[in-house]
C-alpha cells in the first residue's frame, strides 16, 4: 500500500511556474483556472493522487507547496 | 495527517522577488536547509552578491552583507580571516562570478581560503536584461549577440569548476543542475559536503549550479519543459555535471 498524502499550495506565494506540475509522478497537480491576488493562476491540487513523494515540494522555488502524510 | 516539510528556519517567512519558474528560490531553500540540518544558522555570515540574488540577505534569517560586483570571495575571505569562528557563505551568479569576480573567485581559491562559494549558471546576465555572460552557449541568443554567440568574435563559454578543479587550492568543486528532482536532491548533498568541509576546516569548496532563466532565455515561464528541456539537451553538454576536486 503506497503512502496517501495531500498537498497544499499557498496561491498567494505561487507564481505558476508549473514546475511541481511537470515533476508529479501521478499527475495529481494541476492548473487552477482561478486567478490569484498575485496575477497568476496558481497550481492547484486535484483533490486525489497524491503519494507523499514530495517531488513537488522539492522542486517549488518559492516554497509555495506543503506536503502532508495522511 | 504530518506536515513533511517544514519551512526552514533559516529563511524568512517573505515572498521571494524572482521571476516565475527561476531556480534561485530552490537553491535558496537548500542553503537553508543545509544551515538548519547543520545547525550552523547563528554562526553563518551570508555575502549576497550584485545579480538577481542581491536582495539574497533579506530573505535569509542569518547575519548578512550585500557587497559590490563580483567582491563576494574577497569580502569573504576579510570576514573569514577576521572572524575564524563564523561560517562565511558566497552566493553568486554567473555575470558576477565569471565575469567581473573572476580575479577574486581566481585567487581566493588559490589561497585556499576556508569559504564555501554557492555559484548560479544560467547562461546568461539575469537582473540586468539578458545580455551575454562568460558562460552563455555557443549559439545561444542574449541580448548583446542577437543571432546567437559566435565564437569568432564571443568567444566561448568559461566552465569554472573545471578552471578551478586545476589550482592545487581548490579542496571541492562540484557541479549540478536544479531542473529536476534527482538534480535537486544532488544539489542539496553537494551543498551540504561544501559547508562540512568549511565546518572542519578543509578549505576552499564551490558548487556550481545549473539553473533555468525562463525569462532571459525567452521561453515560457508557464511551460517549465521549455526551460528544463534546455538544461537537459544544452547546457549539461557543455557544463557536464559531476564532482571535479574532492581533497579529503
Amino acid at each position: 500500500m503506497p503512502k496517501q498524502g495531500k498537498i497544499e499550495v499557498n496561491e498567494e506565494r505561487c507564481k505558476g511556474c508549473y514546475l511541481c506540475v511537470s515533476v508529479c509522478p501521478n499527475k495529481c497537480l494541476e492548473k487552477s483556472d482561478k486567478f490569484s491576488k498575485t496575477g497568476y493562476y496558481p497550481a492547484s491540487y486535484k483533490g486525489s493522487g497524491c503519494i507523499a513523494c514530495m517531488s513537488c515540494a522539492k522542486i517549488c522555488p518559492d516554497l509555495a507547496i506543503k506536503v502532508y502524510e495522511l | 495527517m504530518q506536515l513533511l516539510n517544514e519551512r526552514p528556519k533559516s529563511l524568512l517567512d517573505v515572498s521571494m522577488h524572482y521571476c516565475p519558474g527561476c531556480g534561485h528560490g530552490i537553491v535558496h531553500r537548500l542553503v537553508a536547509e543545509v544551515m538548519d540540518e547543520l545547525n550552523i544558522r547563528e554562526k553563518t555570515i551570508f555575502v549576497a552578491p550584485v545579480g538577481c540574488a542581491v536582495f539574497a540577505d533579506t530573505y535569509f534569517n542569518c547575519d548578512a552583507i550585500q557587497g559590490p560586483h563580483g567582491r563576494g570571495p574577497a569580502i569573504a575571505t576579510g570576514i573569514k580571516r577576521a572572524k575564524p569562528d563564523s561560517i562565511v557563505v558566497s552566493y553568486q551568479g554567473d555575470g558576477d562570478l565569471a565575469s567581473i569576480g573572476m580575479a577574486e573567485t581566481v585567487h581566493s581559491a588559490a589561497r585556499n581560503e576556508n569559504i564555501t562559494i554557492i555559484f548560479i549558471n544560467n547562461a546568461i546576465y539575469g537582473m540586468t536584461g539578458g545580455q551575454m555572460a562568460p558562460t552563455t552557449l555557443i549559439g545561444q541568443k542574449a541580448t548583446t549577440c542577437i543571432y546567437g554567440r559566435d565564437p569568432k568574435v564571443n568567444g566561448y563559454p568559461i566552465r569554472i569548476c573545471e578552471l578551478l578543479s586545476s589550482l592545487e587550492g581548490t579542496r571541492y568543486a562540484e557541479r549540478t543542475t536544479v531542473h529536476n528532482v534527482a538534480g535537486v536532491v544532488k544539489t542539496k548533498n553537494a551543498i551540504k559536503k561544501a559547508f562540512q568541509n568549511q565546518v572542519n576546516g578543509i578549505g576552499f569548496s564551490i558548487v556550481e549550479v545549473l539553473s533555468m532563466c525562463p525569462t532571459n532565455w525567452g521561453v515560457r515561464a508557464d511551460n517549465p519543459s521549455e526551460a528544463t528541456k534546455y538544461i537537459n539537451d544544452q547546457m549539461v553538454k557543455i557544463f557536464p555535471p559531476g564532482v571535479y576536486k574532492d581533497v579529503k
